[in-house]
């Protein structure tokens, strides 16, 4: 750092002329100005491209069912109702079951990868051991494979297990992806050793180093993954769509489905449900956006 | 022998690094919960796939037979009971990654490039444009479905109220499903793709930059001879699994048109798990889906060789 700064200092050496950038506020800005104000009517467009939709459908669902499809359409819900909900809560489609399977699934998906990924990322990370190489390949050469070699005989495993129409249908099989084990080992390989020297020399085994050393450490890694798998769990589509079949055990993506089926031309109650299905996975990515965002995008620089 | 046998312990004996002494027995217990999940769920599937292929094999008869690559001649000799239903969805699916996949990688480069100019905001705008990723495709599809209802939707009210055509088929006739599958899919997950080539953007190395302009290169040069071949690691990446994914559309189809009209937009995986798990037939099923990781397999490594031997 210390040794940057100086080299910092001419790159920042065109500041002092701003000074002069009053009396010449006219010319330089207005050069630099137009494209500046380019770029952010540029943002302005495409993130109003995303959020004018997102919120016509929070609209839509607090209109009545004639409300939502009269002409001229008008954005603000006229008479302003609560009724698709009020539906939904009360209706055959038992939305808020799902919203609790969805919740149960998730959780227990994101423990399961969480507690087996750790533990495997550990060795493969840390320990020395005989196939350690051949463990590793088969682990990294599944990442790219698509999943759709695996529906057919996973729905006969499943199946054979008896775990049909059960969260564990919706929560095992998606945990022995290869993702979660290769993002920890890549950060575990990257924690300083020097602690868990210390440790060692101390007589520690590698269980407690690995639960009041590893652990400890990799909070960060720990909690992103936990939030991907989440994720990814609580919007999986295809899988849940043909091994959960009583309505009851469905989770909310098939669920969502179902409903637009079910309420084809009550378009208000459809968005009401897409509106419960959406609002956790937003609370959740605004509070952790940033380490969400982040964690995805330097899976693909170092990947 | 000796060689193999002293270089661990000198190791050992200079930091007493962990790991250095081989413990076979504590990490196989380390790693046996996960290896225990991915034997059986997908090296057991992956060799289990293939064998169903190689079977008649229909979940509603107790007898499966063993049929060689039956399956596999049945898929591309013309006139047999899947030969065009299964092609016609290798083409949907085809239509729709032709389709997308340069969009996807275009439109997030721009929006990367857009961000990644030192402007405020810019972590605020990366948050709202990853933000409809984190939706599932249900519902997507499902509010698309009502945006782009040809009758209900206001995509074809506010077309309408600005004198373009208004009553635009957009879910139930090509090639505007098309449009709105790709269309859809961009503005699900072009996010993805944007904050993925911001971070290689911000890993380029500024002096590069500088050194374009002390040569003399305007912004246009520059991205072209100094961003684009930064970028090159971060695009392989991207295209690959772009494809992948593009190739893997299953719910867009499934909620926004339902493969229609007809089946013209049934996808590949939509065909694939329609008859395998709701027809039955899984030896066919199986042997669809080990030809499409094959054509995604070859498409895959000729994508990673071009945009090697580019550089």
């Amino acid at each position: 750092m210390t040794q940057l700064a100086p080299e910092r200092l001419p790159a920042a050496a065109p500041q002092p002329p701003t000074p002069a950038s009053t009396g010449g506020a006219r010319r330089r800005p207005w050069h630099r100005r137009v494209p500046t104000v380019a770029l952010y009517v540029a943002l302005a467009v495409m993130t109003l491209a995303i959020l004018l939709p997102l919120l016509w459908i929070v609209l839509t669902s607090f209109k009545t069912d004639f409300d939502a499809i009269s002409r001229p359409a008008s954005p603000i819900p006229d008479p302003f109702t609560v009724d698709a909900y009020r539906t939904l809560s009360s209706g055959q489609q038992p939305i808020f079951r799902w919203f609790l399977n969805s919740l149960a699934a998730g959780a227990l998906q994101t423990a399961i990868i969480l507690v087996t990924a750790s533990l495997g990322a550990y060795a493969l990370a840390r320990l020395e051991f005989r196939g350690k190489k051949i463990v590793f390949g088969m682990i990294v050469s599944t990442l790219l494979v698509p999943p759709v070699i695996f529906l057919i005989p996973n729905y006969l495993i499943v199946e054979s297990l008896g775990w049909l129409d059960t969260i564990w249908a919706i929560t095992v099989p998606g945990a022995a992806g290869a993702f979660g084990i290769f993002f920890l080992r890549q950060f575990f390989v990257g924690l300083p050793v020097e602690i868990e020297e210390a440790a060692r020399l101390d007589g520690a085994s590698d269980l407690r180093i690995f639960l009041q050393v590893v652990i400890p450490l990799s909070r960060p890694a720990l909690a992103t993954l936990a939030v991907l798998s989440f994720l990814s769990n609580w919007n999986d589509f295809l899988w849940p769509v043909y091994v959960l079949l009583s309505p009851e055990n469905l989770t909310l993506q098939p669920g969502l489905s179902v409903l637009s089926g079910a309420y084809s031309t009550h378009f208000g109650i459809v968005m009401a449900g897409a509106v419960i299905a959406s609002v956790p996975v937003l609370v959740l990515f605004t509070l952790a956006q940033r380490q969400i965002v982040d964690s995805v995008a330097a899976s693909g620089v170092k990947g | 022998m000796a060689d193999p046998l002293l270089s661990p312990a000198a190791r050992t004996s200079r930091s007493a690094r962990p790991g250095a002494p081989r413990r076979d027995l504590t990490a196989y217990a380390f790693l046996a919960p996960f290896l225990v999940l991915f034997a059986l769920f997908v090296l057991v599937p992956a060799v289990y796939g293939l064998v169903i292929s190689l079977h008649r094999w229909n979940s509603l008869v107790p007898v499966h037979p063993f049929i060689g690559l039956q399956n596999y001649v049945d898929l591309v000799t013309p006139g047999s009971l899947t030969f065009s239903d299964f092609w016609s969805s290798m083409r949907a699916t085809g239509i729709f990654t032709v389709f997308s996949v340069p969009l996807l990688i275009v439109v997030p480069l721009l929006a990367a490039v857009l961000l990644n100019q030192n402007l405020k905001g810019t972590t605020f705008f990366r948050g709202v444009f990853f933000a409809p990723y984190v939706l599932g495709v249900a519902v997507i599809g499902v509010i698309w479905k009502y945006l782009l209802d040809p009758q209900a939707g206001v995509v074809n009210h506010l077309l309408g109220l600005i004198g373009l055509p208004d009553q635009t088929p957009w879910t139930v006739d090509v090639p505007w499903a098309w449009v709105s599958l790709v269309g859809v899919t961009i503005w699900w997950t072009a996010g993805l793709n944007t904050v993925i080539l911001l971070a290689g953007l911000k890993g380029i190395n500024a002096d590069l930059y500088e050194a374009a302009a002390l040569d003399g290169a305007g912004t246009v040069r520059k991205f072209w001879s100094v961003t684009l071949p930064g970028l090159r690691p971060v695009m392989i990446f991207v295209t690959t699994t772009t494809i992948l994914a593009s190739a893997n559309m299953f719910g867009q189809s499934f909620l926004l048109t339902q493969g229609g009209p007809g089946t013209e937009t049934r996808s590949a995986i939509m065909y694939i798990a329609d008859q395998g798990l709701a027809q039955g037939n899984m030896g066919a099923a199986s042997a669809m889906s080990y030809l499409l990781f094959a054509v995604l397999a070859v498409i895959s490594v000729v994508n990673f060789r071009i945009q090697r031997e580019k550089a």
